[in-house]
């Protein structure tokens, strides 16, 4: 705990490539997941964010006892779980106790992958809780080329997407596939969860995801203003977190959640004050 | 009446040509023949289950008919819809001005960064018809019942719509309301001819507009002026049983059978 403070030993650790590699991959991260969150929140979809990223655990996992890459397989988990969560889960009101029961097993068969894994141990810890040093080269490309196509896909279906997740039933009746979308919306959620796992690890994604988009919307009501703050906010938690993770070599994520929850705490104090300002004229 | 529909000027807005709708051996309703002209006002009506929401899918778009043909706006999809008023979420980060906006280019691909100044005059010009101006920048989950709904009536004719379908938009609105949404209806079909086709369980609030009614009941249906079908006659075989129709000074009451008089909204988009 000494080094805690220690910033010349910060920016001693900021010359080596694999912190520039993190505060890079951090800062794609910070993107997409600023990008998407403010529709994860609107369309009300926190939980099947958390149960997506135990599946990228459990791809992970396997991936570990197979010795591919992590990466690969947090995003073979997480896809097929979005793509699971979105072809069963066909009405709203089956959503949670679908995700809940495809969760569950999923978080069974990691322990179960974790146990047979003869490796390293901190592999396995960094799976769940993230990693500092997580990010080789080979697996920054994968993750700068996933975050770009889920972008694109993102400015493509933008629009029609923000209409059925506002407003279903109009969305439908004006010749929006409600249904297509919300799959398609389902894989892009579960590539970016894939990739937020190796940097803040399965348990802790809904603090870059969730978090600073349900902080954003907590002051205002413009869905673009919404998602530039999301963006802002998730940036600065996951490069604020990475730098005061370094000096003292602690996990990342505890930096990332802690930055980004008193984020949250800020604009719950101050969009109180608007929504109570906004019906008095 | 068989009107030419390749001639624009004179094709209906709606036309339903020996429609029929049945799932299995349920027949909701066949040898349906209605023309919806421009600038029409046509009120459906029936009881609940009489198949007054299928219809509204139909025309959407939504539900094939089982036979029959229907054509609305000459398929050209100019079509606006304005659905029954519920709640929205107090903490969605959403402007009335983006409900609005969804009206104009929510389904349409790609990110629509160009056009961006023509497309936010047609919203405010939208939002000046039905005097949404002052809240248009509120959190519309904040703003009441009326206000939303005012919302979803400058939403439906922001795309410039040659037919306006309207499910139930009176509902859940105090009287005051009613008559502000339903003025903006009447004034948009006087002005720009939009042919106003709008299913109700309630007739009085729109009585004074209704050029037409329609009127479904168990697989039969009667469609005629509401001095026509609105009588203790037809209503009585419609409903195979003794209904009477009462007339209280400007107002309709229908009296006398079993679920005439129903306060249970539907939903068109939700079944599907």
């Amino acid at each position: 705990m000494e080094h805690f403070f220690d910033w010349s030993l910060t920016f001693d650790l900021l010359g080596y490539d694999f912190v520039q590699q993190m505060l890079i991959a951090g800062v794609v991260l910070g993107l997409t997941a600023g990008l998407l969150g403010p529709l994860v929140v609107t369309r009300k979809m926190a939980f099947a964010v958390h149960g997506t990223a135990e599946l990228a655990f459990t791809g992970g996992a396997a991936a570990l006892l197979l010795g591919i890459g992590v990466g690969y397989g947090a995003l073979a988990g997480s896809v097929v779980a979005a793509l699971l969560l979105g072809l069963l889960s066909r009405r709203d009101a089956d959503r949670d106790s679908v995700i809940g029961a495809i969760l569950a097993f999923g978080l069974g068969l990691g322990v179960l992958f974790l146990a047979l894994y003869k490796g390293r141990a901190a592999n396995k810890f960094g799976l769940l809780t993230g990693q500092i040093v997580a990010v080789g080269s080979t697996d920054m490309w994968l993750l700068i080329g996933t975050a770009a196509a889920v972008i694109a896909v993102l400015a493509f279906i933008y629009r029609p997407l923000h209409f059925s997740s506002v407003d279903a039933a109009v969305a439908t009746a004006r010749g929006v596939p409600v249904r297509t979308l919300s799959v398609v919306f389902f894989v892009l959620v579960g590539v970016a969860t894939a990739l937020s796992v190796q940097i803040v690890g399965a348990l802790l994604v809904l603090s870059l995801m969730i978090t600073p988009a349900a902080a954003a919307s907590r002051v205002t009501a413009s869905p673009v203003k919404a998602t530039i703050l999301a963006i802002v906010f998730a940036e600065t938690a996951v490069v604020l977190g990475i730098l005061l993770s370094l000096a003292p070599g602690m996990p990342v994520s505890a930096f990332v959640t802690a930055v980004s929850f008193l984020i949250y705490l800020v604009c719950r104090a101050f969009g109180r004050s608007r929504s109570h300002a906004a019906r008095v004229h | 009446m068989i009107t030419p529909v390749t001639d624009r000027s004179v094709r209906s807005a709606v036309a339903l040509r020996g429609a029929r709708l049945s799932y299995g051996d349920r027949v909701l309703w066949d040898g349906l023949d209605l023309e919806v002209g421009a600038g029409e006002f046509v009120a459906v009506l029936g009881p609940n289950g009489s198949g007054k929401t299928s219809l509204m899918r139909v025309l959407l778009g939504l539900q094939p008919l089982s036979a029959g043909t229907v054509e609305v706006a000459g398929g050209n999809r100019r079509i606006g819809y304005i659905p029954q008023q519920r709640a929205l979420d107090p903490s969605l980060s959403l402007r009335g001005r983006d409900l609005v906006g969804f009206g104009l280019d929510g389904h349409e691909w790609g990110t629509g960064l160009r056009g961006r100044k023509a497309r936010r005059a047609r919203v405010d010009a939208a939002l000046e018809s039905v005097g949404a101006t002052r809240y248009a920048d509120e959190p519309v989950g904040l703003l009441s019942g009326g206000e939303q709904q005012r919302l979803r009536v400058a939403q439906a004719l922001v795309g410039d719509p040659e037919v306006l379908l309207c499910d139930e938009p009176l509902l859940s609105l105090d009287l005051a309301h009613q008559r502000v949404v339903s003025d903006l209806i009447d004034a948009r079909r006087r002005t720009a001819g939009t042919a106003v086709l709008f299913v109700t369980h309630e007739i009085n609030p729109i009585l004074p507009l209704v050029d037409r009614v329609l009127y479904l009941v168990e697989g039969r249906f009667r469609i005629g002026t509401p001095a026509e079908v609105m009588t203790s006659a037809t209503l009585s075989q419609l409903y195979r049983t003794n209904v009477e129709v009462v007339r209280v000074r400007d107002q309709i009451h229908v009296v006398g059978a079993q679920h005439v008089c129903e306060d249970e909204p539907h939903h068109v988009a939700d079944e599907g």
